[in-house]
């Protein structure tokens, strides 16, 4: 399928060249003849909702998924990658959206994992660990190598594996040169200086002649960062553009198709709708609550029918703020108390017990339960609400699991596939559904919107927006300032993990919230 | 190409390969013996091969149905053996192996305790030992694989201690019954098998159980952060374990009408896991098969009993079972689901 369209960047020639491929897995036509040009020195964003063939297109780039039909172009020389090896041999390499590294061997290790190279006999430890210093250097990160990278936030093991995908480029043995890096989905898990950060040194890249191909559902940073995009829907090659030529409204209609997913549900939004805000006594309420060595000092109030955001940089401590409240961690001080009664949560299934639920933030090890089913993950909770004893027979497993895939619209045509088939939006929407199942008074979401694409997110912040109307209490943690302020009521914001203020969201603003954060 | 597809389902079923080798096994036995089927009735009994050979895989099947629960945590228990000595030994301890003749015609039977309580103490321990097995696991948070070596280290050196280094000849007819005994024709040992297998069906399908114990395998974490009470199941299901293990002990004992603290279930930690797996389980934890488990403990004992009725040299009897054992495990194996199913797909399928 040419593009029809005059070519705007036609002088240069391209680093890589996807041309008409095609990719069937059963039951789903994932790829029908896209077309992709990479040039030497550009950010080139990919860009198309969840199930739009992102993924597959850069599968079938890296080598993981042979194309069932196309050519993939390299210098204007077929290639076949045959695997993710096989494609960083020939210089492509990827970051992908989930970190895959192993957390248990040292950053120096994962960064150096299967290039040690330079002696057939013997890994040469000492070397190995300046090489991955001196990487981590280049984006500008300065920590101890030998550490494990468990021990690291996930924004640090995702510059991990950034740094790691950039060593094929100074590899000794081999001769490869990285001519495309492919990062997807690498901001998803930063704070804002983080992100900065990061552009930095794809700017820096790009100088060096390196293609990037970046995925992102933050339409703000493909903006900023990206030379041109290329939007697949359904896919299907919608257009390549130069970013100029786009407007953000421009880039969402040509992903979503002609009509712009409703956006509504918004706190403004709620405000006007009559049957909003059921005043009342507050749900949960936190007294100077805290963990030592976790957050510390932490008032907070969850009203019925009231959406509570949490901001903070990565490493503020919002994470522990939700598992101090849903009885993960165990406070030493401080007081929870319930409707008014004090409890002391000693397990997850305590707070269960109690009417709570939590959505975390790492979905993939915290979330799903990957060989289970789908309906499987959705009733788990509830049949752990009700006890080992009281089994949901298989007729109500069906209903509850069918029901909700229905109800959050969740895209699976087989209830017992297992989950970790999904994409990471309906991953996200069996998580919200395991929850709901379980008829909660109050949901927890860390970064609920976390990987997922536009449509999806405005979807599942709807439905939670939906459920807080109905008298749910809801506290969600964002790293994204505008998601907070269009949907909370009420901002907590946290600084070295411990509460710094809380703001009004109908009157505050970006800035505010900023100033406290950076403690002005 | 409908046939192939059939032909590739078939085969990535969990327990397709077992079942094939099972078959294959008994079919061979047909050829070679065509007697090997036949049930003839003596004395009230049901008589034949193929009643040997279930009579046999008895303990087994028992240890691999406790073993499978614990491997479907993503744990292991390599100490079952090692129980099912110390069930042997604690029962002959307490039935007292004394000898008394009565009448020049045989033996009295003489018991310090009654069979019940001899059972219940031998099970008791059984169970502590599972539960012993279950607490460092779960509470402590050793590797299951260090936390049951422990046991399988010294659970010998513990019968060897209840029997006083001796091997315990019991002389209490009743008790032989759990082994050696039949019901209604058929040998009472497969009555405690079906006894365990439907108490281990209802309490893991009829209940959640089955669930959580899948889901503690898959993704702990996540499982608590659902609600499951990881740390009970996971000490549960060792003290299921080793309760299994001391069934298999009384019947092993029974058997041979002695306890033997040294070589009493010997080895059966492997036969154990290698039942289980060849049911279909993995041992990385997840969906567990219990059926499966008993059919791969039939399995075992089959092959045991055709390659010593072949005639296979005693010296190269295990070479041969290992064999077996190679071509079925690697039958199920990922790769080779794969390559059938690509296999299967045919040529119509994309062409690389």
């Amino acid at each position: 399928m040419p593009d029809p369209a005059p070519d705007p960047v036609i002088n240069a020639r391209p680093v890589l060249e996807m041309r008409g491929i095609s990719k069937s897995f059963p039951g789903v036509r994932a790829l029908s003849a896209v077309d992709l040009r990479l040039l030497p020195g550009e950010v080139h964003a990919l860009m198309g909702q969840n199930g739009a063939g992102k993924s597959t297109l850069v599968k079938v780039l890296t080598g993981v998924h042979p194309p069932d039909a196309g050519q993939l172009l390299l210098d204007g020389v077929e290639i076949r990658p045959q695997s993710p090896l096989d494609a960083q041999r020939l210089g492509i390499t990827t970051v992908y959206q989930e970190v895959n590294l192993c957390p248990n061997l040292s950053v120096a290790e994962n960064i150096c994992l299967g290039r040690e190279g330079t002696s057939s006999l013997a890994i040469r430890w000492r070397a190995m660990r300046r090489r991955a210093e001196a990487l981590l250097a280049e984006l500008n990160i300065y920590i101890d190598v030998a550490a494990p990278l468990s021990s690291y936030p996930l924004a640090v093991q995702q510059m991990v594996a950034i740094a790691r995908s950039l060593t094929a480029q100074t590899e000794r043995g081999v001769q490869v040169r990285t001519r495309l890096l492919i990062l997807d989905e690498p901001t998803s898990s930063l704070a804002q200086d983080e992100v900065k950060m990061l552009f930095a040194v794809m700017r820096r890249l790009k100088a060096q002649g390196i293609a990037i191909l970046f995925i992102s559902h933050f339409l703000d940073q493909a903006f900023e960062i990206s030379d041109r995009f290329t939007v697949l829907r359904n896919g299907q090659r919608v257009g390549e553009y130069p970013v100029a030529a786009l407007s953000a409204m421009d880039l969402i209609v040509k992903m979503v198709g002609k009509e712009i997913a409703e956006v509504g549900h918004t706190r403004a939004a709620r405000s006007a709708a009559p049957a909003a805000r059921p005043a009342g006594p507050a749900f949960l309420r936190a007294r100077e609550l805290g963990k030592t060595g976790s957050v510390t000092g932490l008032d907070l109030e969850a009203l019925p029918g009231k959406a509570v955001g949490i901001a903070g940089l990565l490493g503020s401590g919002r994470t522990e703020t939700a598992r101090l409240l849903f009885g993960i961690d165990h406070a030493d001080h401080g007081s929870l108390e319930i409707e008014g009664t004090p409890v002391r949560f000693t397990s997850p299934l305590d707070a269960i017990q109690r009417g709570l639920g939590y959505c975390p933030e790492d979905r993939k090890s915290e979330g799903i339960i990957a060989e289970l089913s789908i309906r499987e993950n959705i009733i788990i909770a509830l049949q752990c609400k009700r006890g080992m004893f009281r089994n949901l027979s298989r007729a109500r497993q069906d209903e509850i699991a069918r029901s909700y895939i229905k109800l959050l619209g969740i895209k699976a045509h087989d209830a017992d596939a297992p989950i970790a088939k999904l994409s990471g939006g309906n991953q996200q929407k069996v998580l919200l559904a395991r929850w709901l199942a379980t008829d909660p008074r109050m949901l927890i979401l860390d970064e609920p919107t976390r990987g997922i694409d536009v449509g999806a997110k405005v979807e599942i912040m709807g439905q939670v927006m939906g459920l807080c109307d109905n008298g749910m209490a809801v506290v969600f943690s964002s790293s994204e300032m505008p998601e907070i302020l269009q949907y909370a009521d009420r901002v907590v914001v946290l600084r070295d993990r411990t509460k710094v203020g809380e703001l009004d969201a109908a009157v505050a603003d970006e800035h505010q919230v900023f100033q406290l954060i950076a403690g002005g | 190409m409908a046939a192939m597809a059939f032909v590739r389902r078939l085969t990535a079923k969990h327990n397709f390969w077992a079942i094939a080798t099972l078959v294959l096994l008994l079919a061979y036995n047909l050829i070679s013996n065509p007697h090997f089927f036949s049930i003839s009735v003596r004395d009230g009994h049901l008589y034949g091969s193929i009643v040997d050979i279930l009579n046999r895989a008895s303990p087994l099947m028992i240890i691999a149905m406790g073993l499978t629960l614990v491997i479907a945590t993503h744990g292991i228990d390599i100490s079952v053996g090692a129980v099912v000595a110390i069930s042997g030994a604690v029962a002959a301890a307490m039935i007292g192996g004394e000898l008394v003749l009565s009448g020049g015609t045989g033996m009295e039977d003489v018991t310090q305790y009654p069979l019940p309580l001899v059972i219940a103490g031998a099970l008791g321990v059984s169970l502590l030992c599972g539960m012993w097995n279950g607490a460092l696991v779960s509470m402590i948070g050793m590797q299951p694989i260090i936390a049951t070596l422990i046991l399988l280290g010294t659970g010998r050196g513990v019968a060897q201690l209840i029997t006083h280094g001796q091997i315990v000849t019991i002389y209490y007819s009743p008790y032989y019954e759990l082994g050696n005994g039949f019901v209604l024709g058929v040998p009472f040992s497969l009555f405690i098998v079906a006894t365990v297998a439907i108490a281990l069906l209802l309490l893991t399908r009829r209940t959640a159980l089955g669930l959580f114990i899948e889901a503690i395998g898959i993704n702990p974490l996540a499982s608590r952060l659902t609600g499951v009470r990881a740390r009970s199941i996971t000490f549960a299901v060792y003290a299921v374990c080793g309760l299994c293990a001391g069934i298999a002990g009384l019947i092993v004992s029974s058997n041979v009408k002695s306890a033997d603290g040294n070589n009493a279930g010997l080895l059966f930690e492997l036969d154990a896991i290698l039942a289980v797996v060849l049911g279909g389980t993995s041992l990385t934890g997840g969906k567990f098969y219990l059926l499966g488990s008993i059919l791969g403990a039939l399995l075992i004992q089959t092959l045991t009993t055709t390659i010593y009725a072949a005639g296979v040299a005693p010296e190269v009897t295990l070479v041969v079972k290992g064999v077996v054992v190679l071509a079925v495990s690697i039958l199920q194996s990922e790769r080779i689901q794969i390559l059938i199913g690509a296999g299967a797909a045919g040529r119509g399928g994309p062409a690389r």
